[in-house]
């Protein structure tokens, strides 16, 4: 099998925080669809969505994953093998000591929950130890805070703008800085496994 | 930046807290990092200082700058009838109980402008049980109590709040409670008259009334588990027996070390009841 780390160690990590807009249920599905249960990284989901009412992106998860998925809870820790998604009108973010705390601090980049501040405080609580991956969407959030995640020595991954349902969330990271690796959703995925078996 | 310049940053921001502790017993050393930082950084910016260290300097010569900063730490956001179903769990699981008491003591905690006073005493009015009631109102931004006692609102949000009210189960017209004034609107007098405003803090200061219910909103999503646990043993000392505690709607008590204190009243909407 190919690597995507042919001439450098793979990296290690501690988790995955990924953010996503419009286009992104089925840029997710594609991403998480497969992973095995035995897949131990967590992976952290911004996913825009409306304000008001409640999120029923566990529910159409929990059917496509063998991993465990919820809503995040204030202040619990993170724990390994779990799919988590922000909750609706809150922001998301990682404390120093892997807690996650929420916040109804103002929008930024028009955004609650928003991928910036999910990436800035994971970059924080992790350093390099982390993964970012931005996918499609109509927005420029999560662009400077995947920029972050790659100065702070973290591994960045922007998904390939051609094939984005929406490029301009993927261009704008693009502006900004060149990522470790820019794929399609499919490759994302290989990576990711690729990741684990060396974390495993 | 590299990770070790973000450590710099973390010990500046606890000196700050430490600094401001000393000089003005406002107690942030139990918030939570990731969104105290945010807060900083944004300051930061907006006062136009070079370094946290540079804020630090400037606020402990400078009460005026304190209270700026202030501004910035205590997030003053609120909403009338903030998630509707909270307060239509209110009018309809938790008054009928209230009803039952000769006379009422409610705590509002970290009330912030006054948004949440206001339209928990509208519920009261409306289940005929604010005459018999005491309302506190209680948070640490001198600026926000100011508000809230005034009850002057933008008129901008009031098309949110009336659909709010309705979507509460409000049994009148929105428009009864306020009078319209340029860009403003002025609340009903009476909705006050049963609400003590008083500073109070969470952090550091004591119980002062037995309460029958309380309610504490988005407050506790900015503390960590210790000071949420100090919290939670305030309300569990103020609450009478089978007092009521609301939370927001992301809060729960039920991580906490006050859990087996209280048992669940209306689950989705975060009301709880002491054991
Ligand atoms: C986001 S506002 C919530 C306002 C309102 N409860 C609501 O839900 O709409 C948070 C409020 O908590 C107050 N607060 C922060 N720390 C506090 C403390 N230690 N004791 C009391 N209030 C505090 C802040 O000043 C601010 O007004």
């Amino acid at each position: 099998m190919t690597t995507f780390f042919p001439d450098r160690p793979i990296p290690q990590v501690d988790a995955v925080v990924i953010g996503a807009s419009a286009g992104g249920l089925q840029a997710l599905t594609v991403l998480v669809e497969g992973l095995s249960s035995r897949f131990r990284l967590p992976l952290l989901v911004v996913q825009h969505i409306p304000p008001h009412g409640s999120s029923c992106l566990v529910s159409v998860f929990q059917n496509k994953t063998k991993l465990r998925v919820k809503e995040v809870d204030e202040k619990e820790l993170v724990s390994p093998g779990t799919l988590y998604f922000a909750a609706p009108d809150y922001h998301l973010l990682v404390e120093e000591d892997y807690c996650l705390s929420l916040s109804q601090c103002e929008a930024v980049n028009f955004s609650r929950p928003s991928i910036d501040v999910l990436f800035e405080s994971a970059v924080d609580a992790w350093g390099e130890r982390l993964v970012g991956i931005l996918l499609t969407g109509a927005s420029e959030d999560g662009a400077a805070g995947l920029e972050k995640v790659h100065w702070a020595g973290g591994l960045t991954i922007v998904q390939e703008p051609t094939e984005a349902q929406v490029a301009t969330m993927p261009r704008a990271a693009l502006q900004r800085f060149t990522p470790d690796f820019i794929l399609p959703l499919r490759e994302i995925h290989r990576l990711l496994c690729e990741l684990e078996c060396r974390n495993a | 930046m590299s990770a070790s310049s973000w450590q710099g940053v973390d010990i500046e921001i606890k000196l700050l807290v430490e600094a401001i502790y000393l000089r003005y017993s406002y107690d942030f050393r139990n918030y939570s990092l990731a969104s105290l930082k945010r807060r900083v950084l944004l300051a930061q910016r907006q006062l136009e200082c070079a370094s946290i260290s540079e804020i630090q300097h400037r606020v402990l010569y400078d009460p005026e700058v304190f209270m700026e900063l202030l501004q910035y730490l205590t997030i003053p956001v609120s909403e009338m009838f903030r998630d509707p179903v909270y307060y239509l769990a209110l009018r309809e699981k938790v008054m009928p109980v209230l009803r039952t008491y000769p006379s009422l003591k409610i705590w509002v905690a970290g009330c912030s402008t006054g948004e949440e006073v206001y339209s928990i005493a509208i519920l009261l009015h409306e289940e005929g049980l604010l005459d018999r009631s005491i309302i506190y109102a209680t948070d640490i931004n001198p600026h926000s109590l100011k508000q809230a006692q005034r009850g002057i609102f933008s008129l901008d949000n009031v098309p949110q709040y009336t659909r709010n009210y309705q979507l509460a189960g409000g049994r009148q017209s929105f428009a009864d409670y306020y009078t319209a004034a340029y860009e403003s609107v002025i609340l009903d007098k009476s909705l006050k008259e049963r609400v003590t405003f008083a500073d109070h803090s969470l952090a550091t200061d004591s119980v002062f009334s037995e309460t029958h219910f309380i309610s504490c909103r988005n407050v506790l999503i900015y503390f960590n588990k210790d000071l949420q646990n100090r919290t939670f043993g305030l309300f569990h000392e103020s609450l009478c027996h089978r007092g009521f505690l609301g939370l927001g709607s992301k809060e729960t008590i039920e991580f906490s070390s006050y859990a087996s204190y209280f048992e669940y009243f209306s689950k989705e909407e975060r009301v709880f009841r002491k054991l």
